[in-house]
């Protein structure tokens, strides 16, 4: 915590206040909220990935997970307080216990992949099955396929007839992008995230100077998790309804290409990447001519082979004509990041 | 009871695999149950065996993942349909004609994409993430986002008080007869010879003048041909929709990586457990549970023994 955090809050602060007020003027809230809630979401797995070489094929668990415990939460307790509390903290965990099973195995690239995508299907299937009167949890059906709709949706703590919803609902869901942005810079900016840097680089190095790689990365996850499962639970508030569809490989899909196309190992460009790809999916929803799915497609593809640095990076190179060398160096460990992946 | 197996709750139609005839006793077993079981199983690892083929020999050769294998079996599908809509016999449609559209559609990708990425793992799971959701979107546009099928081109029969499909016969078929002609191409043929070298020590190929390049184009159109006949095959019985391909790939993944490094004996180990496992699970207890048992397993199995079955057993086997 140096004065460096202490530019990084300021800049965060008026830079959100500005876009809070600016931003919709050209979209509407019920849209940017949304928005918002993928920002997050990207960035709980631009946290993971990009600054802890995990990459996790089913962040969408942990953020379907924290949607579903928000409503079924919300519909036994009817006030939203402490539904969003377990919320982020169910799916924190899960995470836990799913990444100790696998650092402490020592279970790396293509096997964490196999494992964390399984993980999502399997609770995919298991939710897409509970259709049935017999699957409750207190007062809530889980509703298999058709999701559970009509629950407490976010009130003022403690006065649960005074809902948040619109407007409002926006501030609250960009102020707690904010806070999570800034929650992030300073695990970054501790120690804890400069070795989480360290093990991204050479996971072997790290451990042999004494770290406890594998907790650490089971904590990394888990901190991920947290985070997916609160954009879960946002998500949750926005939508009055939780399905399955929240678990499933598209989601996971879709998340992974926001955090390729806005830039591994930014902060801000995962969140970029959300709202602006989300954004675009929006806009392309309108017209009918060329479908969805090809040009998410096509993006991904495109970006992995000509851009993979992501969005953000080359930007932000452009725009600080940095000195050769200093650039040369980034590119180099923008590359080992990903070859160390394969 | 309808046994829902490679169906996801999007595609309503489909064949049923068995359907119980008249009184179906749980309390007295007889040889036809035991008979229909043992089928059902066999059933159910030789469509994993088919369904992993393609992507095992791609894995296995070239170390790359391609997560657009089920939308190659997507496609697969979707010309065994248009060319026995144009009038071709079903079974030319499937082996024949569905293999050679996919395999070039996968050499024009390899060409285009894959190439560029040899040696990044991560970076092809990616770009081909990327492909499927582009195949996908493609399949939409041209055919439309609606449930297509053919009907099983062999009668069912019965055994005991049981309804069994015929075409479940020729899928066991095809997958061992699969299995057989690979075995024998990798070990007789000359063609298999440098597949193999190229596979244990690629640079030793290389130095022994045989292009890396040109055997990974051939590799990755025969797993492509390969995907794309698995997916003629099962094509008739699953309602065929441009999201089909999600359905497999996950369960191809899973027993290519649990299979290991050895192509068939992996293949066949893992499909043997995989399918063991949720036939049973499905018939002790439901379809979905048998399906969960599956992913569940698979979770342990890799926990125990990341690197695959065959790292550990079997070694040393194609």
């Amino acid at each position: 915590m140096n004065g460096n955090f202490q530019k990084d809050v300021v800049a965060t602060v008026i830079a959100t206040a500005l876009l809070i007020w600016l931003m919709p003027f050209f979209i509407n809230t019920f849209t940017l909220t949304v928005l918002v809630v993928y920002g997050m979401l990207g960035l709980s797995l631009g946290l993971i990935w990009g600054f802890g070489g995990i990459l996790c094929f089913g962040q969408a668990a942990f953020f379907g997970l924290g949607a579903y415990t928000y409503a079924i939460a919300a519909i036994n307790i009817g006030e939203s307080t402490v539904p969003m509390l377990l919320a982020v903290f169910v799916p924190a965990v899960f995470a836990a216990m799913l990444g100790a099973m696998m650092f402490y195995g020592r279970l790396n690239d293509v096997y964490l992949g196999v494992i964390t995508l399984v993980v999502t299907l399997i609770l995919f299937k298991f939710i897409n099955s509970t259709a049935g009167p017999q699957y409750t949890i207190g007062n809530a059906r889980l509703g298999g396929f058709n999701g559970i709709p009509g629950f407490q949706t976010l009130n003022v703590p403690g006065r649960p007839d005074e809902y948040i919803w619109g407007d409002a609902y926006f501030y609250v869901c960009a102020v707690a992008l904010a806070a999570v942005y800034l929650l992030v810079s300073a695990l970054l900016r501790s120690s804890f995230g400069r070795i989480a840097v360290g093990i991204r680089e050479n996971e072997t190095r790290m451990s042999l100077m004494g770290y406890d790689v594998r907790a650490r990365k089971a904590v990394l996850f888990t901190v991920g998790a947290a985070i997916a499962g609160l954009a879960g639970a946002l998500f949750a508030n926005w939508g009055e309804i939780v399905t399955p569809s929240l678990f499933s490989l598209g989601q996971s899909a879709e998340i992974i290409i926001w955090c390729i196309v806005g830039g591994l190992g930014t902060r801000f460009g995962p969140i970029l990447g959300a709202a602006g790809l989300a954004y675009l999916k929006f806009l392309l929803g309108q017209q009918s001519m060329i479908d969805n799915t090809l040009i998410m497609g096509l993006i991904l593809v495109l970006f992995v082979l000509f851009l993979p640095r992501g969005a953000v990076p080359t930007i932000a190179d452009l725009f600080k004509r940095v000195p050769q060398r200093r650039r040369s160096g980034h590119n180099i460990r923008a590359r080992r990041l990903r070859r160390k992946e394969a | 009871m309808d046994r829902l197996l490679w169906r996801t709750p999007l595609q309503p139609m489909g064949g049923t695999l068995l359907r119980s005839k008249g009184n179906y006793c749980r309390g007295a077993p007889g040889m036809d149950l035991f008979f229909v079981i043992l089928l059902e199983i066999l059933y159910a690892i030789g469509s994993l065996i088919l369904i992993s083929a393609g992507l095992a020999v791609v894995f296995g050769m070239m170390k790359v993942i391609n997560l657009a294998h089920g939308e190659f079996m997507m496609m697969g599908g979707y010309a065994t349909i248009t060319a026995v809509n144009l009038g071709v016999n079903i079974f030319i449609a499937m082996l024949v004609v569905a293999p050679i559209v996919v395999g070039l559609i996968g050499l024009i990708v390899e060409r285009l994409v894959i190439r560029r990425l040899y040696g990044r793992l991560v970076d092809t799971m990616l770009a081909t993430w990327g492909l499927s959701l582009f195949f996908v979107g493609l399949a939409t546009m041209i055919f439309g986002n609606t449930t297509t099928g053919i009907s099983t081109p062999i009668p069912g029969f019965s055994v005991g008080n049981y309804q069994i499909s015929g075409y479940n016969f020729f899928i066991i078929a095809v997958a061992f007869l699969l299995l057989a002609a690979m075995f024998l191409i990798l070990k007789t043929t000359r063609a298999g010879l440098i597949a193999r070298g190229a596979m244990q020590r690629a640079d030793m190929a290389a130095a022994l003048g045989y292009s890396p390049e040109r055997i990974y184009m051939a590799t990755f159109f025969c797993g492509s041909a390969l995907s794309g006949l698995a997916g003629a095959v099962l094509a008739p019985l699953v309602g065929l929709v441009p999201t089909s391909g999600g359905a497999y790939i996950a369960k191809a993944f899973i027993t290519v990586i649990a299979g290991g490094p050895s192509l068939i004996a992996g293949l066949l180990s893992s499909a043997g457990f995989f399918g063991a496992v949720n036939q049973v699970f499905t018939f002790a207890v439901s379809p979905v549970f048998g399906e969960v048992a599956l992913l569940v397993s698979a979770v342990v199995l890799l926990r125990l023994i990341p690197q695959g079955i065959t790292s550990k057993f079997f070694r040393g086997k194609f």
